[in-house]
């Protein structure tokens, strides 16, 4: 690690430049697709959906309703962010222009990150929280494990390791939404307004662009269509237990692999990058 | 650490009052250096300070988080914001592993939140300060961390062994905290000039205070006598405070950076540093409720409990409905 | 105000040395599976534990302090229980 850190000086130069020169060049559907290999930014959609779900849980620190979540949430937000440092550290490498995690993470505009927006959703109330990770790792467990067979042998290390992580996930959310459905008429109602109010971004789990389907065909990628029966599967067991009725089927919201985030994006990550953007260049 | 306001008199039933042959037991088995544990007969006056001690303690993990929690949103890079949360979340668990310490004293964690929200238990005024850049998480793991460790050593010896088990339990975790908070400030102090005058702000801001932490200097200590008799507390304030004094001088200097205080400097017969007069009028008015952030610290942990409500009551009702379920299967099956 | 009190268990942890459960602290927990996933998140952060137990606190019968000297005391004087009680000569070698 401390070699990456003491590096950071020398290669921040480029990074900000490429960045620069591409402001200029709005709106940017695609951009990143546009400017670079697919496997790169495959792989730094990757780690943009761990960072900002992760970031999302770390938020909540020393706020949760009882002191053993307070211990929980961030062993979640941990995972996550440790996938993410894994994802972009190899998007790295792929790009080979000298851009670290950290380059990644804090030197890009909102319209450069490419996660779902589900994961950039706001915490909201415990129950929205825990909805959004139940319908986020019900699809990441079954995709990880699908990704460990992987061609590309680095995507299928981190994956190995992070299928394990989004296990756990399920049964943590999963153990606290059939609670919260079944518990009392509040957290019911509470329950049942979340999954309401997410659903619509589930549609883009499932979404994958031109580049995304080239490595799919490659064996590099997994199909997420495929992905849909474990789902499925998850989701309904999970709501059936909580008593809570899956939502209709509506139009779902999409945009954040190209781009086009919800307005929550932008606002998490002005916090995120404050610091380190005040000071460019140096080493933390 | 962070049993600073165990100098508060207690006004219980003296221990003069007890059953002068268990009295005489119970001491004898303290000096033995037996470990007296929650089922044995013990004197009201060492139970109430030992809740009170182990119930502040905890309290001071749980509203630490807040400080440093801070900054977990805006950690400047990907290895700091996991380390930061990582230590943020260890508080928690220390706060855990504390308040189930003081519950086999026979008072519930439900009791002691409900005392801490109603301003009646103090928590560590170190936490009433503000945590204003990014260098302050780096002051509080070397200096609030590192002064905590020199109290909680000796702690993990502690007559009563929940509590003593407890603190080997956080003194092995807390091993981290002082070294990844001494690692950002000399990333700092060796940074740009706005890193370093970043680092020497916050140890300027944290110095004091630090000192502070351990508690009224020994002549002005109200109530360290029963407390080292029963073995609950083994080093006297100031003994404790020379031990961080001396210990960080250097390490500060080290950092290229200067300590607050013009009159700093090295006793050379004793070897000793000597630090300037403390102000104990700030020290009393943040203890008093007065520091700066001592509303907003219980106003956001209160908040924090009322959101939760409704989820433990969830969680509670839930685990009703499947036992009555369950006690409803086995009524039928027979 | 105070509300109702969420139970308490003891967390029993099996580390990879293959030694038996110990006991490594309580958790509060509605119920059994939320308080096994409670003591995993709290008490295996820093790895190697390969089991965890959860016992409702309740459960627990323990000795009374008071019976200790009946208890435990005659043990103290049955020195033959113990391998240094026997005598065999050096040159045999460990035994």
């Amino acid at each position: 690690m401390s070699s990456t850190t003491a590096a950071l000086q020398s290669r921040r130069a480029p990074a900000r430049k490429a960045k620069a020169g591409g402001r200029t060049s709005r709106p940017a559907a695609g951009k990143a697709d546009a400017a670079s290999s697919p496997l790169f930014s495959y792989v730094v959609s990757l780690a943009d959906d761990a960072l900002v779900l992760g970031h999302r849980l770390s938020e909540w620190t020393g706020y949760a309703p009882t002191l053993e979540e307070d211990i929980a949430l961030p062993n979640l937000a941990l995972d996550l962010i440790g996938q993410a440092r894994f994802f972009y550290a190899y998007a790295g490498e792929i790009e080979g222009k000298g851009r670290d995690e950290d380059a990644l993470a804090y030197l890009r505009d909102e319209h450069g990150f490419s996660n779902v927006l589900l994961a950039e959703q706001p915490n909201g109330d415990f129950a929205a929280t825990m909805l959004r990770q139940l319908l986020y790792a019900a699809f990441m467990h079954p995709y990880f494990q699908a990704l460990t067979a992987s061609k590309d042998a680095r995507l299928a290390e981190i994956a190995a390791k992070a299928v394990k992580e989004m296990a756990y996930h399920v049964r943590h959310s999963a153990e606290w939404v059939i609670r919260l459905g079944d518990g009392t008429e509040e957290s019911r109602r509470r329950a049942a307004a979340a999954l309401d109010e997410l659903w619509m971004y589930t549609g883009e789990l499932f979404e994958m662009g031109e580049g995304e389907r080239a490595l799919v065909g490659a064996g590099v990628a997994v199909d997420r269509e495929s992905i849909r029966p474990a789902w499925d599967a998850t989701i309904n067991r999970v709501l059936a237990e909580a008593t809570l009725e899956r939502p209709a089927p509506c139009g779902m919201q999409s945009g954040g692999r190209a781009g086009r985030h919800t307005e929550y994006l932008g606002r998490m990550l002005a916090e995120m990058q404050v610091l380190h953007r005040a000071h460019p260049g140096v080493t933390w | 650490m962070y049993t600073q306001a165990l100098n508060v008199k207690d006004t219980g039933k003296p221990a003069s009052a007890e059953d002068p042959g268990k009295l005489a037991r119970f001491q004898a088995r303290i000096d033995a250096e037996e470990k007296i544990e929650p089922n044995d007969w013990m004197p009201e006056a060492y139970r109430r300070t030992l809740i009170r001690q182990i119930s502040q303690h905890a309290h001071s993990e749980i509203i630490g988080m807040q400080p440093e929690g801070n900054w977990i949103t805006r950690a400047p890079s990907l290895r700091r914001k996991a380390g930061l949360l990582a230590k943020v979340q260890d508080e928690g668990g220390h706060g855990l592993y504390l308040y189930a310490a003081a519950e086999t004293l026979g008072c519930s964690r439900e009791e002691l939140v409900d005392q801490l929200l109603a301003g009646k238990a103090k928590y560590s005024s170190i936490f009433n300060y503000p945590t204003l850049s990014w260098a302050d998480i780096g002051a509080i793991g070397w200096l609030v961390d590192g002064a905590a460790i020199m109290n909680q050593i000796p702690l993990c010896r502690c007559s009563y062994g929940p509590y003593a088990r407890a603190m080997i339990r956080v003194c092995k975790e807390e091993s981290f905290h002082q070294r990844q908070g001494y690692e950002i400030m000399m990333t700092l102090s060796r940074g740009s000039a706005a890193q370093k005058a970043m680092a020497q702000d916050a140890l300027n801001r944290w110095w004091w205070p630090s000192l502070m932490m351990f508690g009224p200097s020994d002549k002005d200590s109200v109530h360290s006598t029963d407390t080292m008799k029963w073995k609950i507390k083994r080093f006297s304030n100031d003994d404790l405070r020379q031990k961080f004094v001396d210990a960080t001088v250097p390490q500060g200097h080290y950092l290229g950076l200067e300590f607050p205080d013009p009159a700093l400097k090295r006793d050379e017969k004793t070897g000793h540093w000597q630090h300037g007069e403390i102000d104990w009028s700030e020290f009393k008015r943040v203890l008093a409720g007065d520091g700066p952030c001592n509303r907003q610290r219980m106003k956001v942990r209160t908040k924090a409990h009322e959101d939760g409500t409704w989820v433990r009551e969830a969680a509670l009702a839930h685990a009703r409905k499947r036992a009555e379920r369950a006690a409803a299967v086995r009524i039928a099956a027979e | 105000m105070s509300e109702t009190m969420m139970p308490l268990w003891e967390v029993f942890i099996r580390n990879r040395s293959g030694l038996p459960h110990k006991h490594a602290g309580s958790v509060h927990a509605p119920d059994a599976a939320m308080a096994l996933q409670a003591a995993r998140d709290v008490y295996t952060r820093r790895g190697e534990s390969v089991s965890v137990w959860v016992v409702p606190s309740s459960a627990i019968t323990a000795s009374d302090p008071a019976d200790k000297d009946e208890l435990f005391e005659p043990t103290g004087t049955k020195v033959y229980r113990h391998p240094t009680f026997y005598e065999v000569p050096e040159e045999v070698g460990h035994m």
